[in-house]
C-alpha cells in the first residue's frame, strides 16, 4: 500500500503553510571515522534527521544512550559540524561551511544547557563572570547595563537576591544552582532556541522537577523554543508539547506528546512505554516484559529499519529498506510498515 | 526468625565521640526471607550509609554507634574478621550502583568468578567454572563474555555480570544499592525482571535502595522512606502508594512525573535537606513542610503511629488525628 501522506515536504513539523518554525532540519547526518587509519569504520550517529520546533514549544526527543540524542543537539547548535543536511534558524538556512561571523550569529540564537552541571561551568570563573560573558560575546546589552542584565538573569532562574550568588565559584553552589546558573548562561544570549541536554540526569530527585518548571516558566515568559533531550519518558511527557522518538540516529515518531505517550505507534516505542516505571498500571495488570537483543553497532546498521532485528512484529520488507514515514495523525508520524 | 533485623540502629562517622556525626538515627527494619524490602529517600539521606551497616561492609571512621543488626539472629558485630568474610558474598551479597567500578579492568570476568569461589570453598576449578557458566546462562550472557575483560561489556550486560557474580554462591541475603540508576530505561526493566526471576528461583531476601520511587513501587513487597537518617513512613509497597500518609513520602511521589502525566503541573519537594550534623528540632522535615504545624513540629519530636497493621508513619498529623478521634 502506498500512502498518499508516507512523504511529506516538512516532515516533523506542522502543515507547510504557516509561521516559520524557529527550528528547521533536513537530513541532518552526522558520522564519524573511528580507528585506525586504512581500517577506519564509518559511525553512523545521526542518519538523515528531518525535524522542525515551532516558536514557543517544548519538543522532547527521546532516546537510549548511543541513540544519537546528544550529537542532534550539539550538530544543531553547530558544536560538531553535520555531515550532510541542513540547519535554519528562523528560516535562515546555516551555510556548510560557515564563517566566524555567522557561527556568532548561529549561537546567539541557539544555546545549550549541558547534561553535568558540575563540569560545564568553569571552576575558575564567578558566577558573574560566566554569565556576563554572553552579553560581551553576543553584544546583547551595552557595557555600562551589563551588572543589571546580570542580576535579572539571575533572578529569573530563581538565584535570588542575585547578590548572594554574583561572587561564587561553582564549587561553593550546589548541584542545583550549578544546573541554574547553566540556565541563566544559556538565556544571557536572548537565544530563540535552547538545547537542553539531559539538564536534570545528573541532578537528585527533589532538584529535577525545580529544574523542569523552571524551563517550563521560561518558556512561558519568553516564548523560548526548548529541545528537551531527555532518556527519561516521563520527564519528556512532563515538560513536551510533541515528542520525538529516536533510534540509532534515525527518527521512528513524531508526535503531540499525549498521543506518543497514550498511544505510541513505532514497536521502539511501545517498547520504551513499557519500560518505564508505571506503578498505577503495574497494580491493575500483570506486565511482562520481554526485551530482545540490543542497540544495533552504529559502524554496521542493519539495511532497512534500524529496529528490525529486535522488533516483535518484524515483517520482511523491514530488513530490505527504511520504511517511509506514514502519518497516523494531522500531526503525528511515524517510521514503520505497519500503519 | 526473620533473614534481617535492625533495631534502633544508630551509624556515625568519626574518629572519637567529640567529632562523630550521626548519619542513621535509631532505625528499625526487618527483612523476611524472599522478601524485597526497598528504601528510597534523596541523596545523603542516609539509605547507603544504613545499607553498608547493615551489611557489615562500614569502614572506619564510619561504625555502628548503638543498636543492633542481627543476621538469622546473629550479631553482626560480635563476628570477627574471618567469620564476616565467610559471610560476604556466600550469606550477604551487595550490586553497587557503578559496576564498572566493581569489576577488576585487569583480570577477565572468567577470573573475578574463581577467585570469588575460591575464596569460598569451591576448590575445584572445573566446577566453579561450571558454576560461572551457569550464572552467565542464567543472567542471558553469553559463555564467551566469561573470558572477556570488563571494558568489553556494555554497561547493562556488566550489571548483568555483576549479578551474576553476587549470587553466583547462592547468597540467601542481596543488598542492591541504586542498581540501575546509571542504566537506561530499556536495560534497567530487564535487569529489574531478571532480578525478579532470580530471587523467585533462589529465594533470597532483598534490600534495594534507590530514589526512584515509582520503580520501587514496582518492585518491593515493603518500602521504607528514609530522611534525615531516619525512617518516616514503611508500608507494603501498595499500601504506600494508595495511601502515603508522611508529607514527605507525598513530596518525593510528586518528585517524579509518572509517564504520561502531558502538561499537569507538579510542585514536588521544596528546599533542601538538612544538613546531618545540624538537624532542625523537632521534626526534621518540619522547615520543608507544606502541613507545619507551629510550637508543635519544630519542637516536640514526631511519634510513631500505626495507621494501619503494617503501615507505621512518625508525623504529628496523625497523633493528632488520633487524638481527636479519640
Amino acid at each position: 500500500m502506498v500512502s498518499a501522506l508516507g512523504t511529506n515536504d516538512l516532515p516533523g513539523g506542522p502543515a507547510a503553510p504557516g509561521p516559520i518554525p524557529v527550528l528547521q532540519v533536513s537530513g541532518l547526518t552526522k558520522t564519524y571515522s573511528v580507528g585506525k587509519v586504512g581500517k577506519a569504520k564509518i559511525v553512523r550517529a545521526l542518519s538523515d534527521v528531518d525535524l522542525s520546533v515551532a516558536a514557543g514549544e517544548v519538543l522532547g526527543l527521546v532516546g537510549e544512550s548511543g541513540s544519537g540524542k546528544t550529537t542532534f543537539a550539539r550538530s544543531v547548535a553547530f558544536l560538531e559540524r553535520p555531515t550532510a543536511g541542513q540547519v535554519s534558524i528562523n528560516g535562515q538556512p546555516m551555510p556548510a561551511r560557515p564563517s566566524q561571523r555567522h557561527l556568532r550569529e548561529h549561537r546567539s540564537q541557539v544555546q545549550m544547557i549541558f547534561q553535568d552541571p558540575y563540569t560545564s561551568l568553569d571552576p575558575l570563573h564567578k558566577v558573574k563572570y560566566t554569565v556576563s560573558r554572553p552579553l560581551t560575546t553576543f553584544g546583547v546589552v551595552p557595557k555600562h547595563a551589563q551588572p543589571e542584565a546580570v542580576n535579572q538573569l539571575l533572578t529569573e532562574v530563581g538565584l535570588v537576591p542575585p547578590a548572594d550568588f554574583l561572587r561564587r565559584y561553582p564549587y561553593q553552589l550546589s548541584g542545583g544552582q550549578r544546573q541554574r546558573v547553566g540556565v541563566a548562561r544559556a538565556l544571557a544570549a536572548r537565544p530563540s532556541l535552547v538545547l537542553a541536554d539531559e539538564p536534570t540526569s545528573m541532578l537528585d530527585v527533589s532538584i529535577r522537577l525545580s529544574i523542569m518548571n523552571l524551563l517550563l516558566d521560561l518558556r512561558e515568559r519568553q516564548t523560548l523554543s526548548i529541545v528537551f533531550v531527555t532518556h527519561d519518558l516521563a520527564g519528556a511527557s512532563y515538560m513536551s508539547d510533541r515528542i520525538a522518538i529516536m533510534y540509532a540516529g534515525h527518527l521512528v515518531e513524531v508526535g503531540p506528546a499525549d498521543e506518543v505517550m497514550g498511544e505510541p505507534r513505532h514497536p521502539y516505542t511501545q517498547l520504551l512505554r513499557r519500560a518505564a516505571p508505571d506503578p498505577a498500571a503495574h497494580f491493575s495488570r500483570e506486565t511482562h516484559f520481554e526485551a530482545r537483543g540490543d542497540p544495533p553497532d552504529l559502524t554496521d546498521l542493519p539495511k532497512g529499519c534500524p529496529f528490525a532485528p529486535r522488533c516483535p512484529q518484524v515483517r520482511a520488507e523491514c530488513r530490505t529498506a527504511l520504511p517511509e514515514w506514514r502519518q497516523v495523525g494531522p500531526d503525528h508520524k511515524v517510521r514503520c510498515v505497519l500503519y | 526468625m526473620t533473614l534481617l533485623e535492625i533495631s534502633d540502629l544508630h551509624v556515625g562517622y568519626g574518629w572519637d565521640e567529640r567529632h562523630t556525626t550521626t548519619i542513621v538515627r535509631g532505625v528499625n527494619l526487618s527483612v523476611g526471607a524472599g522478601e524485597v524490602v526497598g528504601i528510597a529517600g534523596e541523596s545523603g539521606c542516609g539509605k547507603s550509609t544504613l545499607a553498608m551497616a547493615a551489611a557489615g561492609l562500614l569502614d572506619p571512621p564510619g561504625r555502628i554507634l548503638s543498636g543492633q543488626v542481627l543476621f538469622e539472629g546473629k550479631d553482626l558485630r560480635d563476628m570477627g574478621r574471618e567469620e564476616m568474610r565467610a559471610l560476604h558474598l556466600a550469606q550477604i551479597s551487595m550490586v553497587f550502583q557503578a559496576s564498572m567500578n566493581v569489576l577488576n579492568p585487569m583480570t577477565r570476568i572468567k577470573s573475578q568468578f574463581l577467585d570469588a569461589m575460591k575464596a569460598h570453598g569451591v576448590r575445584s576449578e572445573d566446577e566453579a567454572m561450571t558454576r560461572a557458566k551457569e550464572m552467565f546462562a542464567r543472567v542471558k550472557l553469553p559463555e564467551r563474555f566469561l573470558d572477556a575483560y570488563p571494558h568489553q561489556l556494555s554497561g547493562g550486560m556488566r550489571q548483568r555480570a555483576v549479578i551474576a557474580l553476587s549470587v553466583v554462591l547462592k547468597p540467601k541475603l542481596l543488598f542492591l544499592d541504586e542498581p540501575t540508576t546509571a542504566l537506561d530505561v530499556v536495560v534497567q526493566r530487564s535487569i529489574v525482571e531478571l532480578l525478579n526471576e532470580l530471587r523467585q528461583e533462589f529465594g533470597f531476601g532483598v534490600v534495594f535502595i534507590t530514589h526512584d520511587l515509582s520503580l520501587l513501587v514496582e518492585i518491593a513487597d515493603r518500602i521504607a522512606i528514609m530522611y534525615a537518617g531516619a525512617i518516616i513512613e514503611e508500608a507494603p509497597a501498595q499500601e504506600l502508594y494508595e495511601h502515603p500518609d508522611h508529607p514527605y513520602t507525598i513530596g518525593l511521589m510528586n518528585a517524579f512525573p509518572p509517564v504520561g502525566s502531558v502538561h499537569k503541573r507538579m510542585e514536588g519537594l521544596t528546599g533542601q535537606p538538612p544538613d546531618l550534623s545540624q538537624l532542625p528540632t523537632g521534626c526534621s522535615y518540619h522547615p520543608r513542610c507544606p502541613k507545619f504545624i507551629p510550637g508543635v513540629c519544630d519542637v516536640i519530636d514526631p511519634p510513631e503511629i500505626t495507621p494501619i497493621p503494617g503501615h507505621r508513619v512518625v508525623c504529628h498529623l496523625f497523633s493528632q488525628k488520633e487524638a481527636s478521634v479519640g
